[in-house]
């Protein structure tokens, strides 16, 4: 029912380690090592010792799927404002902005991978838990109308904590506004893949995350409309296990597939390929079938 | 610092008011406003949703669909209708509702109530998320008026799906909200009984939305509104409805959704 951010676990440890002036720390979930934040976020973000993942960061994602040097970055400067003057949101941002070094939770652009050329936004839970408020949505409907103009496909890969309150209905808006921007793409026989990667939650669950022709999604990912603590208050009764992981959400015919990190090039590539734009954009002959 | 003050207390009095028991619903409206009335039941695949309404009826001198929340006002029916919060089997049958709409060339009226959409387990596993976002798809894209009225609780993702429209009006004491204000006031302010001071801060009453411009248009309650007593507001919902349909039942349907696709488009607020 309430699409808001969700903390979740690991990133308040690396919050801890700051605090005590050391270095960025995070903790494996499941063999419970400390590693350095820095080595493991820089490479596949997986655990070196037991291969589990954590969240990666935007740019790192797009530098190991994209082919190299070929992205181009649109609407680098977006940034956002308090449009509700909410209390407190203003430092927040601020805050966000200088640990993650972006002016918001969503990198926009265009690139190829494997030589075929795609429209890409990749959104970083890194910022605010890629919570969306009205310039994530811009950011979307902007790189939809681009790929739209130019005729590209469209790889969004999504991590959100759902929609931000602190933007209160304006942020709820942009819930309509993708999916509009989203639909007039596809009305074009337009190709659209979303990667769900964890956490995806709430109000981009509830529209562009699902609105894609095929849905992909890492191992482990928390996916979902409401998060599982609201749940859980709502049944008030424990959750069933591996509730609203990819695997689950795959076992209930939800998502197509779900591909390891180090594969997603490899099965976006060959995706991209068999929707090739230029094979799609003959006209069907006549009496055919 | 966040301190309570007595500035908070309108927007908090409307949520308050857009919650209340005996407040008119969906029903209540359906059976003001409409003749004729046949319901379309179910969503054909699992179940029927009593949250959603569908129906066909006349508005006047013109067949239309219905698309209803309805929480329900005895302890029974607010049981059957799960305190108005749809699970997938309610928007996949809303979404009948709109197909046929479009086929048969009716406008839609849909009528929002909901604190939001069920978060249950059974709703996740039905894909929840999915289905709203294909209801939001379907509003987004079909071929004939669509005009959604905020009669209550406007809450989240649930009540937006119904709200994705070519006008959307809302009655004075309802709102519109990314979550309910507890909830902001629990996880933003660390203290739910801030639920004032956040209904303030989400900026969710009717006259917060049509400056944002988002809302068409406000509708006037008068004292003690309620199901028992609602005629004259029930005039001037028909009045609001009257006035759309004749606007927008001239247009050709393919300007239309291009009219409204713009509309959302150009909302921008950075």
């Amino acid at each position: 029912m309430n699409l808001f951010s969700e903390q979740i676990e690991h990133e308040s440890a690396a919050g801890r380690a700051e605090a005590t002036g050391m270095l960025d720390m995070l903790r494996c979930a499941r063999c419970g090592r400390d590693l350095v934040a820095e080595v493991v976020l820089a490479g596949d973000a997986a655990c070196p010792y037991c291969g589990s993942l954590f969240r990666q960061p935007a740019y790192r994602r797009i530098e190991a799927i994209v082919d190299s040097g070929s992205f181009i970055e649109i609407e680098r400067e977006a940034e956002p404002g308090d449009p509700l003057s909410f209390p407190g949101y203003r430092t927040k941002l601020e805050k966000e902005q200088e640990k993650s070094k972006m002016q918001e939770g969503v990198v926009i652009g265009k690139a190829t991978i494997k030589g075929l050329r795609t429209a890409l936004a990749v959104m970083d839970s890194y910022f605010m838990m890629g919570s969306m408020g009205t310039v994530v949505g811009e950011k979307i409907v902007i790189l939809a109308e681009f790929a739209l103009h130019n005729r590209l496909p469209l790889v969004i890969f999504c991590a959100s904590g759902g929609a931000r309150m602190q933007e209160g209905v304006l942020s709820l808006m942009q819930m309509s506004r993708t999916t509009i921007a989203l639909a007039r793409h596809s009305a074009a026989g337009l190709l659209h893949i979303n990667v769900l990667t964890h956490p995806t939650t709430g109000g981009v669950t509830a529209s562009f995350a699902m609105q894609g022709d095929i849905t992909l999604a890492e191992p482990g990912a928390l996916i979902g409309f409401a998060g599982p603590r609201v749940i859980e208050q709502t049944v008030r009764d424990k959750l069933p296990e591996g509730f609203q992981t990819a695997e689950y959400l795959y076992a209930h015919g939800l998502i197509d597939r779900i591909v390891d990190r180090r594969d997603l090039r490899e099965t976006l590539a060959s995706l991209l390929a068999l929707h090739n734009i230029e094979r799609a954009a003959v006209p069907e002959k006549e009496g055919r079938g | 610092m966040i301190r309570k003050d007595s500035d908070a207390q309108p927007a908090w009095e409307r949520v308050m008011n857009a919650r209340k028991e005996d407040r008119p619903q969906a029903r209540d409206y359906i059976e003001k406003l409409f003749h004729g009335v046949f319901e379309v039941r179910g969503d054909q695949c699992m179940g029927d949703d009593e949250a959603i309404v569908t129906a066909v009826a006349w508005f006047e001198t013109y067949p239309v669909t219905v698309i209803g929340q309805q929480k329900g006002h005895t302890l029974e029916e607010r049981m059957r209708c799960n305190f108005g919060m749809p699970s997938p089997e309610g928007y996949r049958k809303s979404m009948r509702a709109l197909r046929q709409a479009e086929k048969f060339n009716r406008p839609v009226i849909c009528l929002v109530d909901t604190p939001g959409a069920f978060c249950g387990v059974e709703a996740e596993a039905k894909g929840q998320g999915r289905v709203i976002a294909e209801h939001l798809r379907a509003m987004a894209t079909v071929k004939t008026p669509c005009i959604s009225i905020i009669i209550g609780e406007g809450g989240s993702g649930g009540a937006l799906a119904l709200s994705l429209a070519d006008r959307l009006i809302m009655l004075e004491n309802s709102y519109f909200s990314v979550i309910s204000p507890e909830g902001a006031a629990s996880i933003l302010f660390k203290d739910s009984s801030l639920a004032s001071e956040a209904a303030k801060n989400l900026k969710l009453t009717a006259g917060d939305l049509k400056r944002f411009g988002i809302v068409d248009g406000i509708i006037r309650e008068p004292q003690g509104y309620s199901r028992f007593h609602m005629d004259e507001s029930a005039e001037a919902v028909k009045k609001a409805i009257r006035g759309a349909l004749k606007r927008l039942s001239h247009i050709p349907p393919d300007r239309l959704v291009e009219q409204r696709q713009q509309k959302y488009l150009n909302m921008r607020w950075y």
